[in-house]
């Protein structure tokens, strides 16, 4: 071991990360020159949007790489020890003892078939066996506690599946730091659980790490998460950092382009920032440009980019960018938003009235009424669980088991697609959360979208093919994209074919469940400028389906709070903000992160 | 459920999984992998042996042409069988018998595997119950005893040879591919489909069959291997369905047995063809299970 | 305890599944073209045989009643009479049951371990050249019909290249009095049965061994070797049992063609024979055991299906 010592390194010394290259099988760098310092006792956030390389470089710094990756180059210096340079052997010494690491599901990081108390002593009967088994247990209990579990018997010998996913993931971050260990690595812990769970899972993470004096290091793609938590960030893009600051600092004056059109495609809680997202893709790791790789999407571009990765460019108080136009880069704008009034008392375009929805003995929805006036967009806000989705898809006659009213148009809507008229069937559109899975992969995305139009409008063949190339450059993607499969698009771009399937028929109201949530933030933003240019331009009526009450506010003019199945709550989106009525409004605005915390 | 995924898959470093490929795309890709080639030429060897083989050999299949087991008959090319035939002349002979049927019990088990598995993977909650209770049950069966009990009844008619054995592919493929319909049905393009209005069976047909044609590929070549094996096995316990004395690679194995020790030839190259035979068109399943990602070789028969 | 529940329910399925293939074993009988007794006895037949056959097999009575009366009987251990032999078929079976257990169980203790085994050591070796040979192998071997490897093993073994072991067994000898006929055909069901046993383990553990927990084991710092035993191996035991089960089920057909290949004495050659025959009932009787035979170890496995898994094992609804 004693070649990896670094002199003049040991001790509490923290992370220290020296020009880390980490590789595919075939010498494609994943991520590279990568240097990071974490003090102890403090939390470096990493943040990146997918394809950044983010969880390839949360996991190097326990040395281990995954599916055909290496290290290639570079150090990770743990209190004065390379972590690069050690065996598999002497790596295991480390591992769970010293540096932990979180992983983002805890779902499938629980072994199914061992009792929770267990799977953490475990930790500790591997790095710690000179202890009595008793003590090792008090020691579970104290992590357990650490981080609000119950500590007794019955709740130890439970099994994952017996927990909630925020359980679970108490459980992870138990098992982190129960061997009180010097740098934890915790990736995007807390993507899936709810706002109120999330900001306890990041107050406790918070409060750890104090406590023990560890380094950690915190990943997520969602910067307003990673500001809360953080005291200095690291932004990550296409398997480099650009930008890497105090997290006040670089959230309030970013000097990398990439850093200032992400703060702005983050919806903004406070409603005044415009929504922007960034155009085209972010590059995969073979077909990473020379130079800036930021500069095929970058405003500021100039011809020097393109020439070799910019060096960091030091710009006071501890922040530094990698881009030789760091001076001009301004922050997003903020400016004020043109408030979003409904029109003057439009005539409701859809009325539920006491639905009750459910599946088999499962009541989801309860006694629910709703009016959606037409023209306008309506959020439809709720966490997993609340029902939101039962009522989007009953609304669009893909759910039967029913019962209420429902009028459309002033007509009595049933339930169910079959009892519905075709007219009906093509005036309820309906866009899919996830991208991947809404596109039938075996056709041509010209057929995917002519598809409504020739079932539900009778229109013949050619009419269908040609007015479907024409929504493909409405959703402002090129006609020649008619004769692709999905799986040669991203996800944004299967977004937009979606949207356009479901535009073609001409709809009088688009469901929209959850659209973004599958998509990075920057892609989000342009979904959502997309879907607020169609509506404008053909006089639609909005029910946005949302987790994402940030979100809310830069979509809609009206917002209705789902929980348990019952809408607790339903304002305009000004009043709602602004005034919130009921408690667990308050609670969600109090606990969702936002960027200028 | 998780709100947000990273679906991009650079993360976990996977190549982009392509769950399902166009069906032309998979034949091509199958076509790359070493084993379906291996697996190609092998099949079209013996399927070539067979198909024209009546039109080369030296002898008719029911000639006599010297004294029985003998190594090395004049004039024959690998001695004689246990009543005195050229055992070359009904090898070539023996094999169109077992690879028609084979095939017809293949097409039969999985197309109506195929379509309990769109009825029953998508459909209302008591038909699917009722038809994977039946097949759970007809599960229970080894195929081969099920086949032999209404072979004895019927007699070994070729028709009833096709109906007990394709009949006993049924449940076991129509296990897969319900499973096959059933992901896919879960998923959002099915919704969006039901969302216009579309029926049943139009779904069912240009949105779920195009999409399994993974694993239905997969099955039809374990199906036509295990057809081969089942033909060939009834062959051997006598139940070729043809006339006493004509040629079939199975039967051959079982009349000769007795003087495998003397001419060993009789035996072994039937055995030699029916066991070429099967692991061509395994070899072919194989690496058309290899070329559509995520579909998993199945373990069972 | 919920295990017990399992069983039971478990149970109850499998007497459900034994009535329902009797119904379709008992119907098969009925289809039997023109009258039973005389396609058993041929055109040749004296009207009072075939009168007498008639009386045996109580074709006058209505199906229904003869159902029950068959199922009565199968449920006692009545299997009936032979209509060839006009022995009782109990009689027939004692030794032959005795016998092809006797193979089934020796194939089962060698196939099991070693396929687990091999396909364990397939997984942890992926992509290296024994890997690679694992699953060529047992892809040639699965191909192959158990006759064809059968014949191959005799070829080498007993007639042609060695004559280490018997070609056949000698039936008027208790099978354990001569242990060396047992050999060939235990080998030739372990080739048929392993493959797919192998096969299957190997996915699933290649499956477990790429899971998140068992990454986040590592990344705990946990020995290889606890990784593999504590926390792979017992998440890839259920899937397997299942396989196995099948596997062994699959057994009590594949007797049939290796039993009449060695003639060793057997239910599998008793089936050849009373095909051979067309002996209807004794067939019938034959196919009711081995479908018994399917459900025990299906119950089997089942129960080690859940015993491996906490989820059903707690929660077993």
């Amino acid at each position: 071991m004693s070649a990896a010592v670094v002199p003049g390194d040991a001790g509490r010394g923290g992370l220290r990360v020296r020009d880390l290259r980490v590789d595919t099988r075939e010498g494609v760098p994943v991520i590279e020159h990568l240097d990071l310092d974490v003090p102890a006792g403090r939390v470096l956030g990493l943040v990146g949007e997918s394809g950044s390389g983010k969880t390839t470089a949360g996991l190097a710094m326990l040395a281990h790489t995954r599916g055909g990756l290496r290290i290639a180059a570079g150090s990770v210096v743990l209190d004065g020890t390379d972590l690069a340079r050690l065996s598999e052997t002497e790596l295991r010494q480390w591992r769970g003892a010293r540096v932990s690491y979180v992983p983002q599901d805890p779902t499938t990081a629980l072994n199914p078939a061992l009792r929770v108390g267990h799977q953490v002593r475990e930790v500790l009967d591997h790095h710690e066996s000179g202890i009595a088994v008793a003590e090792r247990w008090r020691r579970v209990q104290a992590a357990f506690e650490e981080v609000g579990l119950p500590t007794d018997e019955k709740f130890m010998r439970r099994y994952p599946h017996e927990l909630s996913g925020g359980q679970q993931q108490r459980i992870g971050i138990a098992m982190a730091f129960v061997t009180w260990p010097a740098l934890v690595v915790l990736d995007e812990p807390t993507t899936g659980l709810d706002v109120s769970t999330q900001s306890l899972v990041l107050k406790t993470v918070r409060q750890l790490t104090d406590r023990h004096g560890c380094a950690a290091i915190y990943i997520s793609h969602d910067l307003a998460v990673v500001v809360e938590v953080a005291d200095e960030i690291a932004v990550l893009y296409a398997g480099a950092v650009v930008e890497q600051g105090p997290a006040a600092e670089l959230v309030g004056r970013p000097r990398h382009p990439y850093t200032s059109r992400l703060i702005a495609a983050v919806p903004d809680l406070d409603g005044r920032r415009e929504l922007k997202g960034i155009a085209g893709a972010a590059p995969s790791p073979d077909t990473r440009p020379d130079g800036c790789r930021f500069a095929p999407r970058c405003e500021l571009a100039i011809d020097d980019c393109t020439r070799e990765l910019p060096p960091f460019q030091d710009v006071g108080q501890g922040h530094s960018a990698r881009c030789i136009r760091a001076g001009d880069v301004r922050p997003a704008e903020v400016r004020d938003r043109m408030t979003q009034a409904a029109d003057e008392t439009p005539e409701p375009l859809l009325v539920v009235e006491g639905l009750d929805a459910g599946y088999g003995p499962t009541h989801v929805l309860r006694d629910l009424s709703l009016v959606i006036p037409g023209g306008s967009c309506v959020a439809l806000l709720g966490e997993s669980g609340s029902g939101k989705t039962t009522l989007a898809r009953t609304l669009a006659g893909l759910h039967h088991q029913a019962a209420g009213t429902l009028r459309f148009s002033g007509e009595d809507l049933p339930f169910g697609s079959h009892a519905r008229s075709r007219a009906v069937r093509a005036a309820i559109s309906y866009v899919f959360q996830n991208p991947y899975s809404s596109l039938n992969p075996r056709r041509t995305v010209g057929d995917s979208i002519a598809r409504p139009l020739r079932v539900l409008r009778g229109v013949d063949r050619t009419t269908a093919r040609r007015r479907a190339a024409e929504m493909l450059e409405r959703v402002y993607l090129s006609a020649d994209y008619a004769d692709r499969y999905p799986d040669q698009l991203s996800g944004g771009e299967r977004q937009r074919v979606a949207v356009a399937r479901a535009l073609i028929s001409e709809p009088a109201l688009l469901v929209c469940d959850e659209i973004t949530s599958a998509l990075d933030v920057s892609v989000q933003a342009n979904i959502v400028e997309l879907i607020d240019e169609m509506r404008h331009e053909l006089g639609l009526t909005l029910l946005f389906v949302t987790h994402d009450i940030a979100l809310v506010r830069n979509v809609a003019q009206q917002v209705a709070v789902l929980q348990g199945g019952a809408i607790v709550e339903d304002a305009p989106t000004e009043r709602l903000f602004t005034d919130p009525a009921h408690t667990y409004t308050r609670e969600m605005l109090d606990r969702t992160p936002t960027l200028a915390s | 459920m998780t709100e947000r995924q990273d679906i991009s898959g650079w993360e976990f470093a996977e190549p982009e999984v392509r769950a399902t490929g166009r069906a032309r795309g998979l034949l091509r890709n199958a076509l790359r992998v070493r084993r379906t080639q291996v697996g190609l030429v092998i099949t079209a060897l013996v399927v070539g042996l067979a198909v024209v083989g009546p039109f080369l050999a030296p002898y008719s299949e029911t000639e006599f042409v010297g004294r029985p087991l003998a190594q090395n008959a004049p004039g024959t090319l690998f001695g004689t069988d246990y009543l005195g035939r050229d055992v070359f002349s009904r090898l070539l002979n023996g094999g169109v018998s077992v690879l028609i049927l084979a095939v017809l019990c293949t097409l039969l088990g999985v197309g109506v595997g195929l379509l309990v598995a769109l009825v029953a993977g998508y459909g209302r909650g008591w038909v699917d119950e009722l038809l994977m209770r039946i097949s759970d049950v007809l599960l229970a069966f080894p195929a081969i005893v099920l086949a032999l009990l209404f072979l004895a009844i019927w007699g070994p008619e070729p028709w009833a040879i096709v109906l007990t054995v394709g009949a006993g592919h049924v449940p076991r493929v129509a296990r897969v591919l319900r499973a096959a319909v059933l992901d896919v049905s879960s998923l959002d393009y099915v919704r969006s489909a039901e969302a216009m209005g579309l029926r049943r069976w139009s779904i069912r047909f240009g949105d779920l069959l195009p999409n399994v044609t993974g694993p239905l590929m997969v099955e039809a070549g374990l199906r036509l291997t295990y057809s081969v094996a089942l033909v060939a096995g009834l062959g051997f316990l006598g139940l070729s369905g043809l006339e006493a004395d004509q040629a079939d690679w199975g039967l051959m194995i079982n009349e000769n047995r007795t003087g495998l020790t003397v001419q060993p030839w009789a035996v072994l190259l039937p055995v030699l063809a029916i066991g070429l035979l099967t692991i061509g068109t395994n070899l072919v399943a194989d690496g058309i299970a290899r070329a559509a990602a995520g579909i998993e070789r199945r373990a069972d028969r | 305890m919920t295990i017990g529940r399992v069983v039971v329910r478990r149970l109850a399925a499998g007497v459900l599944t034994l009535l329902v293939v009797s119904g379709v074993v008992f119907a098969a009988g009925l289809l039997l073209p023109g009258d039973a007794a005389r396609a058993v006895l041929g055109r040749t037949a004296t009207p009072e045989r075939l009168e007498a056959l008639r009386q045996q097999m109580h074709l006058d009575d209505p199906p229904l009643g003869r159902y029950w009366s068959w199922i009565g009987d199968l449920a006692t251990g009545n299997l009936g009479d032979s209509v060839i032999t006009q022995q009782p078929v109990t009689q027939l079976i004692g030794e032959r049951a005795t016998n092809s257990v006797l193979l089934m169980v020796l194939a089962a203790l060698v196939a099991t371990p070693l396929s687990i085994l091999l396909g364990t050591w397939s997984a942890l070796r992926r992509d290296r050249l024994a890997d690679h040979a694992t699953s060529l192998g047992t892809l040639v071997l699965a191909s192959l019909p158990e006759f064809v490897t059968g014949v191959v093993l005799l070829f080498l073994f007993s007639t042609v290249v060695f004559r280490w072991f018997p070609a056949v067994t000698d039936a008027t000898r208790p099978v354990l009095e001569q242990p060396a006929v047992l050999v060939l055909p235990t080998v030739t069901l372990v080739l048929a049965v392993s493959p797919y046993i192998t096969r299957m383990m190997r996915a699933t553990m290649l499956e477990v061994l790429d899971s998140e927990y068992v990454h986040q084991a590592r990344l705990k710092g946990v020995p290889e070797r606890t990784v593999l035993l504590r926390h792979a191996l017992p998440n890839s035991i259920g899937p397997v049992a299942q396989v196995v089960a099948l596997q062994l089920a699959w057994l009590a057909g594949g007797i049939v063609l290796v039993e009449t290949l060695f003639a060793y004495p057997g239910i599998g050659e008793g089936i050849f024979q009373a095909v051979d025959n067309r002996d209807i009932p004794t067939l019938q009787a034959l196919v009711m055991l081995v479908a018994a035979f399917y459900v025990v170890v299906n119950l089997l496995a089942d129960v080690i299906g859940v015993l491996a898994n906490p989820r059903l094992r707690a929660g077993a609804r």
